[in-house]
């Protein structure tokens, strides 16, 4: 059985006790042999890593600016972002392209992950916001969901990509 | 049908703002005694157009106002009234009055009528020949004057002669053989007819004025018709029918069952005043042969104090444009039919085509730059206005000469240029220009003189304003900035630099900036202001003779010169116009000053050193400097010297915002893309200049400090 | 439909004349001006003409006059639109050939229920 007919049998489980939810898709990857998901409307593109031009006087997870057609486009290390063990870069480190509405306007930033995982389509109600352990990177969790009996980390992109520091 | 109106308020709002700016520049180019007609034509066009507008989209307070000086231009359009100087003092007053109502609607808020009453109440009293100041406190309380005010209601044809016909009417119509060279079409008339009383109705032709056929002209019209309506239509209705043509035609409408004579009623009777006057279309005619040079003075835009999100663009911009996607498109499918067959035989092909997608992106990227350019009569347009209002208060006679306001520069620069323009212009005329009195007993012509220029020199804008006044002061600059501390007691300065003193900030002597010109701002907002758009201020003066200042700025604000410059490896960029020189690391005269850093003593200057590496916190692996290059920078009257590894080429670069998706970055302005592909930031010199840890001053105490000790 | 040239110095009249216009299912043309009004007139036939009165370069009186000189525009309708309440403007229209007017303001329903008068 191929993963995408799995993932479809257990979403329909998902949603014979949610009958009638709104699902959700989201783009997972992972990082630290955890999954995270972040709202795949969001996802411009997905592109191997290149060197970005440093910006002086950044923080750390800051890795510098790439051009993306002719815009400068921030890119972000989410396990220096997390503070995660860094590892270094590779021909697969990959970098998730995001577009989010802020009350700035639009922003566009790249994150940089270990690898791609999947798409799921997580039904709205089975998210778990509460329990969520109060920790330096709550805020930028949304909630968690449980899809293929594996826990995914859905990521607050707003938050991600305002906090500036 | 139903047509949201509000979606053309905004263009109604700018157009309106543009017709202002126009009309108060006509009144300014007035002169009272001997009035070009053209101008007159330009002003009441205007206010024509604003009335018209604002009666469309339902503005009725300003339709009312506007009414009233449109009437009045109209008088003095047609010769029928000559202008005085109290009549164009009203009329300015009145641009702003409008300027002021249509602020208040485009905010959504009511306008406050007070002015506007008063101001009406005066132009009412002119029209009637009446001094108009006492008409002011008459309109205090009356209220008939505001009626008056309001634009005669147009009713033509007939005047309640409905209460007959209860049957329905009878028709003669007889028309000039002329009639349809007007594209009137008596069937359209019937139809019409028809419609009203649902084709209750019957036409009769009477042919009796045909001519033989020999000298029968096809184009006229030699039928009469008789028509008969059985429906109980009020007369006007009919009347509205014919309302065109009641002077190509005979036309009687008459109870039917009447006999025309019985109660004749021509409709040409009915109708009021009609004068018909020819030698009233002639002052309308505009002539045109009018040269086109002259033309594009109308439409002015900058003193509208709004920033406009909207730009118009000058049509053949815009053609240009389009032609050259045209061949943008034709050479990327010569590129792409090239790519389908390719082989390396054709490789010279490829090559001359990828010139031509170069050369013609190169062209279109100058095109649309070019949109964003605009004539800075945007700008100038508002001087005339400031200038005779401000000579006024000062009680001085001042002349303001203006050329080169066909001079284009960008929009966004344009915007920024207002306000330190204007500061300078009262500065000229405060500070500059004496008053008659000291002319005369000076040797000059009672009035003065403020000149404005602008031209382009060597890619950018150069913009001078000169006053023929008592030039700067040395000896009270040198004192306030003693007093001030801004120089040492024992400063030794060259004129030059003297005279930079007045951009220092906290320099303000009532010599330089009074309460007209300077409302607490002073010459160093000016500078800063300039130097913010990548500009430069200089200034020229010359005791008796006058002062000039001199700004330069780039023409856009989207392009730079840069100076590429790398560091370990990393590019960065250096606007070219804050570069003062650049020289070797090695040899240079180099001091520490207090054991705290680096300075370069350059001539008689001493220039705080910052280590471009150490400030931007680049990794490096290299402490040997030899082989270093020290670009001196200059930003806000402060040079500091920039140390990096080597300087590559220049080359223009496209400025594009680092904030819009990060944020400010301390001592970056923004970014570009590099010919490769990468992103190179770009140096805000006088943010580094401020990362620097010793400000100039601070370093001048120091090297003092030293040298005493 | 009909094809119709609008001719106004006054960018928010055109959008208006021109919305409504399009909105019944005309094909409108712009001109800011009789310069640019006659440019266009010279290259293709209209069915009919709507023109303001005060314009700058050449005013819709000259423009009328111009029109009738060509001969695709001897017998098209020409309105003007005017605020002019005065018959002399009327008048002067009428003399240069001029088909019929509109006065001023007016509101979108005015102007079709007008131009029907002189279309088909």
């Amino acid at each position: 059985m191929s993963a995408a007919a799995q993932e479809s049998v257990e979403i329909e489980k998902i949603q014979t006790t949610e009958e009638g939810l709104a699902t959700q898709q989201y783009l997972t990857f992972l990082m630290n042999d955890e999954e995270y998901g972040v709202d795949i409307l969001a996802v411009q593109e997905i592109r191997g890593w290149e060197r970005a031009t440093m910006v002086p006087n950044s923080p750390s997870h800051m890795k510098g600016v790439l051009n993306l057609r002719g815009t400068i486009v921030p890119i972000i290390d989410l396990r220096d972002r997390f503070q995660l063990p860094s590892v270094d870069y590779s021909d697969i480190t990959v970098v998730v392209i995001l577009k989010v509405d802020t009350d700035k306007g639009d922003r566009t930033m790249g994150i940089i992950v270990d690898a791609i995982s999947d798409v799921y389509d997580v039904p709205i109600g089975k998210v778990r916001t509460t329990g969520v352990a109060e920790n330096r990177n709550s805020h930028f969790i949304k909630g968690l969901v449980t899809v293929d009996k594996n826990m995914v980390i859905l990521l607050e992109l707003q938050k991600l990509l305002t906090i500036d520091d | 049908m139903s047509v949201d109106l509000s979606q053309f308020h905004q263009v109604f709002y700018e157009e309106s703002y543009e017709g202002l700016d126009a009309m108060e520049q006509g009144l300014l180019e007035m002169n009272v005694d001997a009035p070009d007609d053209e101008i007159i034509n330009t002003i009441f066009r205007s206010a024509h157009s604003i009335k018209g507008g604002s009666g469309t989209f339902g503005f009725m307070q300003v339709a009312n106002f506007t009414h009233v000086l449109e009437t009045l231009l109209d008088e003095v359009r047609s010769g029928d009234r000559s202008l005085n100087q109290t009549t164009m003092d009203l009329l300015l007053v009145s641009v702003d009055c409008m300027r002021d109502m249509l602020q208040a609607l485009q905010n959504g808020e009511e306008p406050d009528m007070s002015n506007a009453d008063d101001l009406r109440a005066q132009f009412e009293a002119i029209l009637k020949n009446e001094d108009p100041s006492q008409a002011l406190a008459q309109s205090a309380n009356s209220k008939e004057g505001s009626d008056s005010g309001q634009p005669p209601s147009d009713k033509s044809g007939g005047d309640g002669a409905g209460a007959d016909g209860k049957n329905g009417w009878s028709i003669d119509f007889i028309p000039e053989p002329q009639l349809l060279q007007t594209g009137n079409e008596p069937t359209r008339m019937f139809r019409q007819i028809s419609e009203l009383c649902d084709g209750n109705m019957s036409v009769t032709v009477k042919t009796d004025n045909l001519p033989s056929f020999s000298s029968l002209n096809p184009e006229h019209c030699f039928l009469n018709w008789h028509i008969d309506v059985h429906a109980p239509l009020e007369k006007s209705v009919i009347d509205e029918v014919f309302e065109w043509v009641i002077d190509d035609a005979e036309i009687n409408i008459y109870p039917l069952g009447q006999s025309c004579e019985a109660e004749s009623q021509k409709i040409q009777e009915s109708e009021p005043d009609k004068q018909v006057t020819p030698a009233a279309v002639e002052p309308i005619a505009v002539t045109t042969s009018q040269s086109t040079d002259e033309k594009p003075k109308a439409p002015q835009k900058a003193a509208a104090p709004q920033e406009s999100s909207s730009i118009r663009v000058d049509i053949d911009k815009v053609d240009n444009l389009i032609n050259m996607v045209g061949e943008l498109v034709i050479t990327q499918s010569m590129l792409g039919e090239l790519g389908e067959n390719f082989d390396m035989g054709r490789v010279q092909r490829l090559q001359e085509g990828l010139a031509q997608l170069e050369h013609n992106t190169r062209e279109l990227q100058e095109s649309v730059m070019k949109i964003r350019m605009m004539p800075i009569s945007f700008v100038f347009s508002r001087f005339p206005r400031l200038v005779r209002d401000t000579a006024r208060k000062l009680d001085k006679k001042i002349d303001l000469v203006m050329s080169g306001e066909n001079t284009e520069l960008d929009k966004t620069v344009m915007e920024k240029l207002g306000d330190p323009m204007v500061h300078l212009i009262r500065n000229s005329m405060d500070h500059g220009v004496e008053t008659p009195e000291e002319r005369i007993k000076n040797g000059k012509s009672e009035t003065g003189t403020v000149e404005l220029k602008a031209y382009h020199q060597s890619g950018n804008i150069v913009i001078e304003i000169e006053d023929d006044g008592a030039g700067l002061n040395t000896e009270r600059i040198l004192q306030k900035a003693r007093e001030n501390g801004v120089i040492s007691e024992d400063a030794n300065l060259s004129e030059d630099q003297v005279f930079d003193l007045i951009f220092q900030p906290g320099f303000s002597t009532a010599d330089v900036v009074s309460d007209l010109s300077g409302r607490g701002v002073g010459m160093d907002v000016v500078r800063r202001n300039i130097a913010a758009l990548n500009g430069s201020i200089e200034v020229f003066s010359q005791k008796n003779k006058g002062s000039r200042f001199v700004i330069r700025l780039p023409l856009t604000l989207a392009i730079l010169d840069g100076q590429l410059v790398q560091v370990e490896d990393q590019i960065y960029i250096f606007p070219l116009v804050s570069i003062v020189e650049s020289i070797q690391y090695q040899g240079s005269e180099l001091n520490n000053v207090g054991g705290h850093s680096d300075v370069l003593q350059l001539r008689d200057e001493y220039v705080p050193i910052l280590l471009l590496n150490q400030t931007f916190g680049i990794q490096t692996e290299n402490d040997d400097l030899d082989e270093s290059i020290i670009v001196v920078v200059e930003a806000d009257g402060e040079k500091i010297g920039v140390v990096v590894d080597e300087l590559l080429g220049q080359q223009q670069v496209v400025i594009k915002s680092l904030e819009e998706n990060y944020k400010k970055v301390e001592g970056i302005s923004g970014a570009t893309i590099l010919g490769d592909g990468t992103v190179a930031l770009i140096i805000d010199v006088s943010g580094l200049s401020k990362l620097s840890v010793t400000s100039l001053k601070d370093l001048d105490r120091k090297v003092k400090n030293h040298k005493a000790a | 439909m009909a094809k119709i040239l609008a001719v106004d110095d006054s960018a928010s009249m055109r959008q208006m004349v021109s919305f409504t216009l399009k909105g019944a299912g005309h094909q409108v043309t712009e001109a800011s001006d009789g310069v640019e009004a006659l440019k266009i007139a010279q290259g293709q036939a209209m069915d009919l003409v709507l023109s303001d009165v005060n314009m700058p370069n050449m005013n819709g009186i000259e423009l009328c006059a111009n029109l009738r000189q060509l001969p695709s525009y001897k017998f098209t309708p020409i309105l003007m639109l005017t605020t002019e309440s005065t018959g002399d403007k009327k008048m002067a229209g009428k003399t240069a050939g001029a088909t019929g007017w509109i006065v001023k303001p007016f509101n979108p329903d005015q102007l079709l229920t007008t131009i029907k008068k002189v279309l088909g």
